[in-house]
């Protein structure tokens, strides 16, 4: 990690709220991200997990509330990073796309050529070093949005629905990389549609639905039952029908 | 990266000002030029190409010829564009100086305009010894002609002789009074597609090459004189100006060896351009 | 009318003798050119980009105004240029009327409109693909912009091409402020228009069909150019793959 001695975490969020026009699409949060776990957000379609991430990450601001980070502006940017659900490419070589993450930062020269190696190597495309990212399949593009993360060497990493995209072989792949990371002390938040995931992934698990954080419990216990019974029928695959019943107001902007 | 970018850009900035300065070599600074408003008559006649080099030879001035619409020559030379002005409308060219935009008026040459038109002649107008006679018989047919229509020294001429000939052609414009408010050979290029009359100036008609079933149907008269003079501008308005390069070659102009090389201008074998300098300079 | 071959023979000849004032027009032309699109496109790339990148009161203006000058008639900017340069004008000192230098400044004034709008559409759609993620690695406008000019400089390509397509193809501004000079400022289209008042109609194709092969190789080469980058990139991959995102 760049910044071993000065942790950026707690990330704590004070009555976040973030709306667009009329609709409130974040209600009210308040919740803190700690040191340690892998964090999972679930819910349906709508329920806010991808604006959670973002605003986390700053790429939003919020609405009323406020979100802070124990380290200056400048710290945080660099101790953190994201991956997209949908691999979002530089029109450069494999090589070059790490390079320019890590030229962002701010990285030497001399060091770059290291860290893009071993990043490479971590998530197997060491081999595809020269090729232009874009020709690449989804499942290799987005190993290499990992690795560009990697490389980084970040304190917090937000995935974005990472697998969403994938097939299961490639999603197995994902998995892994992502847990290599973990593994390295970095603090996972991820949020996915596949409750398998949830489950292989999750050491904690925040359950949200239409803007609201429900449910927040370590990953055995949400499993074995959780005490939401929005998070139970979710958990059933009941809570689309469930939703519909009640009216028919969609939030689908966080695709 | 950003630094790199910017440096290229830098780069190639230095590269877009560096290619025109290292390789127009025609505009170093050893050049010793004038620069001559005239009109597109003239030049198209191919007249500057025989007489110009034989200028340049002698002193070793570089003569730049601007090529419009004797109006458009005018407005050049007040704004101090041009050092001598070259045209053929001596009203306009009188009013110029003494408007005080010139030294003084130099008769160089003269030729004529003549009357072409489509070989059928449907206005009956073939070998007419009177020009308004003509025009009066074209305008009475209701006869398509194909006018400048921009004020150049032509279009003024032809807009004088409608005068005499009792006429206001442009009452009729867009009927069969075309005015195309172009140069001498696009209103040629134009009567010749209509199979309409026009007014030119000989030199022109004989160096266009586009006459289609155009001919020359009525020439000789003496209102169809056309005078070219030359005026150096005045410094004393646009100090810039060369005024003594310009008088250099006006007075070569007018001088034998000038006078000379204008008569032995010959186009398909006929004389173009006839030299009437008063007081022959040595 | 048999005008096509007299152009086709007449064009043949002065290529094929290798005319010494066809190629003094043709360098002119070139050198007048690529020199305008060049300035033209170390103004109108970055600006076109920033357009999209930057949020400032105005922008919306400038964008539909960039968009209308692409429609700027030659004669106008030769005009405006004319009243600059002219002795008379504000700039009059500089001496420049009936250089090529002239010719420059107003095929620049009416080339940079044109690269930096079709920039600003490029660079629009580059970056609502890349913005989350180029803000996700901190990248502020400043360093965005370069990125963006680079990743889509295959695009860009085509930009630049429509500038340089405008520049060598307009005759009135050209005509206004060069003067057609011979041997000074005389280029292929106001050759071109001085031999249609001649009446030779034939030549003056003939220089048209000149003029056109110029245009087509030009672009052709730049094409080629790009092919040529982006097949040596892929050559070097291992196995053959299928593009599944717009590349």
């Amino acid at each position: 990690m760049e910044n071993m001695n000065t942790s950026i975490l707690p990330l704590a969020l004070n009555n976040v709220s973030f709306q667009i026009g009329e609709m409130r699409l974040i209600k009210d949060m308040t919740c803190e991200f700690n040191t340690g776990p892998c964090t999972t957000v679930i819910g349906p379609n709508g329920a806010g997990k991808s604006l959670l991430l973002r605003l986390c990450h700053g790429l939003i601001l919020p609405s009323s509330g406020n979100i802070t980070w124990q380290a200056d502006e400048a710290a945080v940017t660099t101790a953190q990073a994201m991956v997209f659900q949908r691999p979002i490419m530089l029109r450069r070589t494999v090589a070059a796309n790490v390079d320019y993450a890590l030229k962002l930062r701010g990285v030497p020269r001399n060091k770059r050529q290291d860290r893009i190696n071993s990043a490479l190597s971590q998530v197997g495309l060491k081999r595809l070093l020269d090729t232009p990212a874009h020709v690449l399949s989804v499942g290799e593009q987005q190993k290499l949005a990992l690795a560009r993360a990697w490389a980084l060497k970040p304190e917090v990493l937000f995935l974005d629905e990472p697998t969403a995209s994938l097939d299961p072989a490639a999603t197995h792949d994902v998995e892994e990389i992502i847990q290599a990371i973990h593994n390295e002390g970095t603090r996972i938040i991820m949020t996915t549609h596949d409750l398998g995931q949830a489950r292989r992934m999750a050491d904690e698990v925040m359950f949200l639905h239409r803007g609201r954080l429900l449910e927040r419990a370590a990953a055995k216990e949400f499993f074995a039952g959780p005490k939401n019974d929005l998070a139970q029928a979710f958990l059933q695959g009941e809570l689309l029908w469930w939703r519909l019943g009640k009216d028919n107001r969609r939030l689908e902007n966080d695709d | 990266m950003t630094s790199g970018f910017f440096r290229s850009c830098l780069i190639m900035t230095i590269i877009a000002s560096t290619i025109p300065l290292s390789s127009f070599n025609s505009v170093t600074a050893s050049d010793r030029f004038i620069t001559v408003a005239s009109t597109t008559s003239t030049r198209n006649s191919g007249l500057y190409n025989h007489i110009l080099p034989i200028f340049t030879k002698k002193t070793g001035i570089k003569v730049r010829v601007v090529a419009v619409g004797t109006g458009q020559a005018i407005k050049l030379a007040q704004n101090g564009d041009a050092d001598a002005l070259f045209v053929h409308h001596k009203p306009s060219e009188e009013s110029f100086v003494r408007a005080g935009f010139g030294l003084k008026r130099l008769d160089v040459m003269y030729n004529d305009f003549i009357l072409v038109g489509p070989n059928l002649d449907p206005a009956k107008i073939e070998g007419s010894n009177r020009i308004w006679t003509a025009l009066k018989n074209i305008a009475d047919a209701n006869q398509p002609f194909v006018s400048r229509g921009d004020d150049s020294g032509t279009h003024k001429k032809e807009l004088s002789l409608w005068k005499i000939s009792g006429n206001n052609p442009q009452k009729s414009s867009g009927d069969w009074y075309r005015e195309t408010g172009s140069g001498m050979g696009a209103t040629l290029n134009t009567a010749s597609a209509m199979s309409a009359y026009a007014l030119t100036d000989r030199s022109t008609w004989l160096k266009f090459a586009n006459k289609g079933t155009l001919k020359v149907l009525v020439e000789g008269d003496i209102q169809l004189f056309n005078p070219y003079g030359i005026i150096v501008v005045n410094p004393a308005l646009h100090p810039h100006v060369k005024w003594k390069d310009a008088e250099a070659f006006a007075d070569w102009l007018i001088s034998k060896s000038g006078q000379m090389a204008i008569a032995k201008y010959k186009i398909k074998g006929q004389q173009a351009f006839f030299p009437n300098a008063q007081g022959l300079k040595k | 009318m048999n005008d096509f071959g007299d152009a086709l023979a007449a064009a043949a000849t002065l290529v094929v003798s290798g005319n010494p004032e066809l190629i003094e027009i043709v360098s002119l032309s070139l050198k007048v050119s690529f020199s305008a699109v060049l300035i033209a496109s170390v103004i109108g790339l970055p600006l076109g980009a920033a357009l999209v990148l930057f949020r400032f009161p105005g922008r919306l203006s400038i964008v539909v105004m960039l968009n209308a000058l692409m429609g700027l008639p030659p004669v106008v900017v030769g005009l405006i240029v004319y009243l600059l340069l002219s002795r008379a004008g504000p700039l009059g000192i500089l001496g420049l009327l009936f250089t090529p230098y002239a010719m420059i400044i107003a095929q620049t004034i009416l080339v940079t409109p044109i690269i930096a709008a079709l920039t600003r559409q490029l660079v629009e759609d580059l970056w609502t693909e890349y913005e989350e993620q180029l803000r996700s690695l901190g990248a502020g406008p400043f360093r965005a912009l370069p990125t963006l000019l680079w990743d889509g400089r295959f695009s860009l390509v085509t930009a630049v091409l429509a500038g340089f397509g405008r520049a060598s193809a307009e005759v009135g501004a050209v005509m206004i402020v060069g003067g057609n000079i011979d041997h000074v400022t005389r280029v292929m289209t106001t050759a071109i228009a001085l031999e249609v008042s001649k009446g030779d109609l034939a030549l003056a194709l003939g220089l048209g069909m000149i003029l056109l092969a110029l245009s087509a190789s030009i672009n052709a080469a730049a094409f080629l150019l790009r092919d040529i980058t982006r097949y040596n990139k892929r050559s070097r991959t291992i196995s053959p793959r299928v593009t599944k995102w717009k590349t």
